[in-house]
C-alpha cells in the first residue's frame, strides 16, 4: 500500500474502564497532506466506487468502536485503499462496548455491537437508524437478519434474534418494529453459531451435550465466560440438557428459571466443578492451552487460536444446538453530512463481498453470503461453508496455515451450523434480577 | 498578630484544599449522590431511593463478599508485615555498612520496576496445574497429582498480594528503624537484655508508627483492589471490589455507587480505629 494509514487499535483488557481517545489532530493532518500529495493514485484505487464527494473524502476519518472480533485493521487498510478515508479502530469487550455505546455517545461515529447490545442501546437515543434503499447491497442480506428465516421453513430460534431488533419503525423512532420497514437499527456484519471448546486429547471420551461440562470427570476442568447476559445463556442451554429445566423461552426467563438455573450453576461452583472464569478471548485462550480447562465455553476464533499454537482443540457440534449472536454497524446519531455519506459507503462496502470473505475465512459468517463468494476460491468456500474437506490447505486471512488438506470444518456447513441455532444471546425482561442473581453465582 | 498568622496559614492551604475539594470530595458527593438514584438497562434515573441499599445491606452476597475481603486483608497483612518486618530489621540492624544498606534497599525496589500486572500474571506460568511448581514437584516424585489449590484459589491472591504488597511495608518500617537511637540497643545490652528482650521492648515499640503506617497502606490497597482477585482467582473468587467493578461493567452505577459507598465507611472506621491505636502524626 502506497498511502500509510493512520489506524490505531487499542486492545484493551476490560480491567482497564480508562478509555483512550484515538484521535489526534496531528495525525488525521498529516493523513490529510499525504493524502492531497497521492490524490492521483487514491483517485484510481476508488473508481470502482460512485463518489461525488471524491474531492472532500481524505478529510474524513470514521471513528468506530466495537468487539474484537470485527474490529481489524486489515479491514481498515482496505477501506482505505478502496474508498480513500480513515477507519480509526478502538476495541473493547461487550461489556465496555455497551458501556460507552451509552454513555459516550460522542466518542464514535460507527458502533460495531451484538444485537442484543443494541436492544440495550437503541431506545436510549444515541444512535440513528440507516435508510437501507440508500444501500446497494441491501437486498444480499441473509433473510435471516430480516425475518429470523435461515430457508422459509426455519423455525425462528429463542432469545434476542437479530430480526426482532433489527428495524425500527421511523427515522425517529426508537421503538422497534416488528417487521421489515426502511429504517434498520444496525446492518448486520458478522453472526456465528457457538458452542463449547473441548481438548479431544484430554477429556478421554466423545462429548456429545452441553450437560457434559458438568461432568464429575471434569471437575475442576470446566469453564464458563462471567460475560452476564452470554453466560445465562450457555448455563441454560446446559441446565436444560441436564434435563434440570425446561425453559419456556431461554432468552426470556422468568424469576423462577433465574433462581434455578443459578442455584444448579451454584451447588456446581461449591463442588468444585469450575476451575475458572473468563471474559476475554484471551483468557479463555490461555485457559485452554495451558490445559486448566479440558471443556468450556469458547469462541470460535479462540479455538483457532489455541489450534495455532499446535495444540489439539475442537468446536464440538452438541446435540442440542448451538448459541447464536449476531452483529452490526450501526450510526450514531451525532453523525451528519458528508460523514454521514461517507459511513453508509462503507457499510455498503463492507457488505460488498471483500469484508465477507475475510470473516468467513476467519470462521465467522459474511451477512451478505452471496458477495462474499465472489472473493473466495472454491476450496476457501466449500470448506468453511458447504463443509467440504479441504482439497488443499486452507490459509487464515493472515496467511497462516489453519487446516491442512482433508480437513472437514467442525459442525459442518453453514446451514448445518446455522440451522441448529438454539438460542440467540440476548437481553431478558428481568435483566436487572438476573445480573444480581449473576453476582451471587461469581461471589458465592 | 496571631490572628494575622492563621490567615497566612490558611493562604497556604488553599491551594491542597481547593484539589482536595475538586477531586476528592466533589466525587465522592457526586458518587453518594447517584448511590440513591434508580436506574434501567441503558440509563440513570435521578430519583431518590433507597433500594440500592436495602439490595446491598440485606443480601447474603455482599456479607460473603466482606468476610472474603477482611480475609484477604488480614492474611495479606499479617504476613507483609511478618515477611516486612524481619526485611526491614535485617537492613536496619545486620547491615552495618551505609553502602551496602542502600545497595540492597534499591534490590528490594527492582521488581517495581514492572507493572503490578506484569509481576501478578508472571505468577500463573508457575502456579499452574502444568507449571513448574506442580512439573518440578510432580517429577521430584513428592506429589502424584498436580496441586489444583496453588492458582485461582485464596492461595493464589494471597500470595499475590504478599508479592505486591510487601514494599509498602518494609518501607515505612525501615525508616522508622533507622531512626531508634543505637544507643538504647547497647544500653539494653549492657543492662543484659537477651535479644528478644530488645526487639519487644525496644525495637517494636519504637517502630510502632512505620508498622502502623505500612499496616495502613497493605489494608487500604487490599480492600479496594480487585485485579488481583480477578486474575490471581480465575474470576471464580470475588471479593467487594469486584462487585463494584461488575455492577460497573453492566451499567448498573447506582448499585455500584451505594457498594463503594458502604466500601468506603467500612475502610474509615477501620482506619479509624487503627489511628486510635497510634498517633502517627505524633511519631513521625
Amino acid at each position: 500500500m502506497k498511502d500509510k494509514m493512520v489506524i490505531d487499535q487499542v486492545n484493551q483488557d476490560n480491567s482497564s474502564s480508562v478509555e483512550t481517545d484515538l484521535k489526534s489532530p496531528s495525525v488525521s493532518r498529516r493523513g490529510l497532506l499525504k493524502g492531497a500529495a497521492k490524490a492521483g493514485v487514491a483517485a484510481g484505487a476508488i473508481s470502482g466506487f460512485p463518489m461525488i464527494w471524491a474531492q472532500n473524502i481524505k478529510n474524513i476519518t470514521l471513528r468506530q468502536f466495537g468487539t474484537g472480533v470485527s474490529n481489524l485493521n486489515a479491514i481498515a487498510d482496505k477501506c482505505k485503499e478502496d474508498l480513500g478515508f480513515n477507519l480509526q479502530l478502538t476495541s473493547l469487550d461487550s461489556d465496555s462496548v455497551t458501556q460507552r455505546a451509552v454513555t459516550q455517545p460522542n466518542s464514535y461515529d460507527i458502533a460495531d455491537i451484538e444485537y442484543w447490545i443494541c436492544k440495550k442501546v437503541f431506545p436510549s437515543g444515541v444512535m440513528q437508524p440507516l435508510d437501507t434503499s440508500k444501500l446497494k447491497n441491501f437486498s444480499k442480506i441473509s433473510p435471516l437478519f430480516i425475518n429470523g428465516k435461515l430457508a422459509p421453513d426455519s423455525t425462528i430460534a429463542q432469545g434476542t434474534a437479530p430480526h426482532t431488533v433489527g428495524f425500527v419503525e421511523s427515522k425517529d423512532s426508537k421503538r422497534f418494529a416488528t417487521e421489515q420497514t426502511n429504517w434498520m437499527t444496525l446492518i448486520p456484519t458478522i453472526y456465528n453459531a457457538d458452542t463449547l471448546g473441548i481438548r479431544p486429547d484430554l477429556v478421554g471420551r466423545p462429548i456429545t451435550t452441553w450437560a457434559d461440562i458438568m461432568d464429575p470427570a471434569f471437575k475442576g476442568k470446566t469453564s464458563i465466560l462471567n460475560i452476564p447476559s452470554i453466560g445465562i445463556m450457555d448455563a441454560a442451554m446446559i441446565c436444560e440438557a441436564m434435563g434440570e429445566i425446561k425453559y419456556a423461552d431461554k432468552g426470556n426467563m422468568t424469576r423462577e428459571e433465574i433462581d434455578k438455573t443459578i442455584e444448579i450453576l451454584i451447588a456446581a461452583k461449591q463442588q468444585g466443578q469450575f476451575r475458572a472464569f473468563w471474559k476475554s478471548f484471551d483468557e479463555s485462550v490461555n485457559l485452554m492451552a495451558s490445559g486448566e480447562v479440558v471443556i468450556q465455553s469458547m469462541w470460535s476464533p479462540a479455538v483457532a487460536a489455541v489450534r495455532g499454537r499446535g495444540i489439539q482443540c475442537a468446536y464440538q457440534p452438541l446435540k442440542e444446538g448451538y448459541r447464536a449472536w449476531g452483529g452490526g454497524l450501526g450510526l450514531a446519531s451525532h453523525l451528519s453530512g458528508l460523514e454521514l455519506e461517507a459511513a453508509y459507503e462503507y457499510i455498503d462496502w463492507y457488505l460488498s463481498g471483500w469484508v465477507g470473505a475475510y470473516l468467513n475465512r476467519q470462521g465467522y459468517y459474511s451477512a451478505a453470503p452471496s458477495t462474499s463468494k465472489d472473493y473466495m476460491t472454491p476450496d476457501e468456500w466449500g470448506f468453511w461453508i458447504e463443509g467440504k474437506p479441504a482439497q488443499g490447505a486452507i490459509l487464515g486471512p493472515d496467511g497462516n496455515l489453519m487446516e491442512k488438506a482433508g480437513a472437514v470444518r467442525d459442525g459442518g456447513s453453514y446451514w448445518d451450523r446455522m440451522g441448529a441455532v438454539s438460542c440467540w444471546n440476548s437481553v431478558m425482561d428481568e435483566n436487572k434480577y438476573m445480573v444480581r442473581k449473576w453476582n451471587e453465582f461469581i461471589v458465592s | 498578630m496571631m490572628l494575622s498568622r492563621q490567615i497566612h496559614s490558611y493562604w497556604q492551604a488553599l491551594p491542597l484544599t481547593l484539589i482536595l475539594l475538586g477531586f476528592l470530595v466533589f466525587p465522592i458527593c457526586v458518587i453518594l449522590v447517584v448511590s440513591f438514584w434508580d436506574y434501567n438497562e441503558y440509563s440513570l434515573i435521578p430519583d431518590f431511593i433507597l433500594e440500592n441499599y436495602e439490595f446491598l445491606l440485606t443480601s447474603k452476597v455482599t456479607l460473603k463478599a466482606y468476610l472474603q475481603t477482611f480475609k484477604y486483608a488480614f492474611l495479606s497483612w499479617l504476613f507483609t508485615f511478618l515477611i516486612g518486618f524481619t526485611l526491614a530489621y535485617f537492613l536496619a540492624f545486620h547491615v552495618r555498612s551505609q553502602k551496602t544498606q542502600t545497595v540492597l534497599f534499591l534490590l528490594c525496589t527492582v521488581p517495581f520496576f514492572t507493572s503490578n500486572i506484569i509481576r501478578m500474571i508472571s505468577w500463573i506460568p508457575l502456579l499452574g496445574r502444568n507449571g513448574l511448581v506442580n512439573s518440578s514437584l510432580q517429577s521430584s516424585g513428592l506429589i502424584d497429582q498436580p496441586l489444583d489449590w496453588l492458582l485461582y484459589s485464596d492461595f493464589a491472591i494471597v500470595l499475590a498480594y504478599i508479592h505486591l504488597y510487601t514494599m509498602f511495608m518494609v518501607v515505612p518500617i525501615f525508616n522508622s528503624m533507622m531512626r531508634i537511637d543505637r544507643n538504647l540497643v547497647e544500653a539494653a545490652l549492657d543492662a543484659g537484655a537477651a535479644p528478644w528482650q530488645i526487639l519487644k521492648d525496644i525495637i517494636v515499640p519504637l517502630s510502632k508508627s512505620g508498622i502502623m503506617v505500612g499496616s495502613i497502606f497493605v489494608f487500604t490497597l487490599v480492600m479496594g483492589d480487585f485485579i488481583t482477585v480477578k486474575i490471581m482467582g480465575g474470576g471464580i473468587k470475588a471479593n467487594v471490589a469486584t462487585l463494584i467493578y461488575n455492577e460497573i461493567s453492566l451499567l448498573q452505577y447506582p448499585a455500584a455507587a451505594a457498594g463503594a459507598i458502604v466500601l468506603l465507611i467500612t475502610v474509615l472506621m477501620m482506619l479509624m480505629i487503627l489511628f486510635r491505636l497510634v498517633d502517627v502524626r505524633k511519631e513521625l
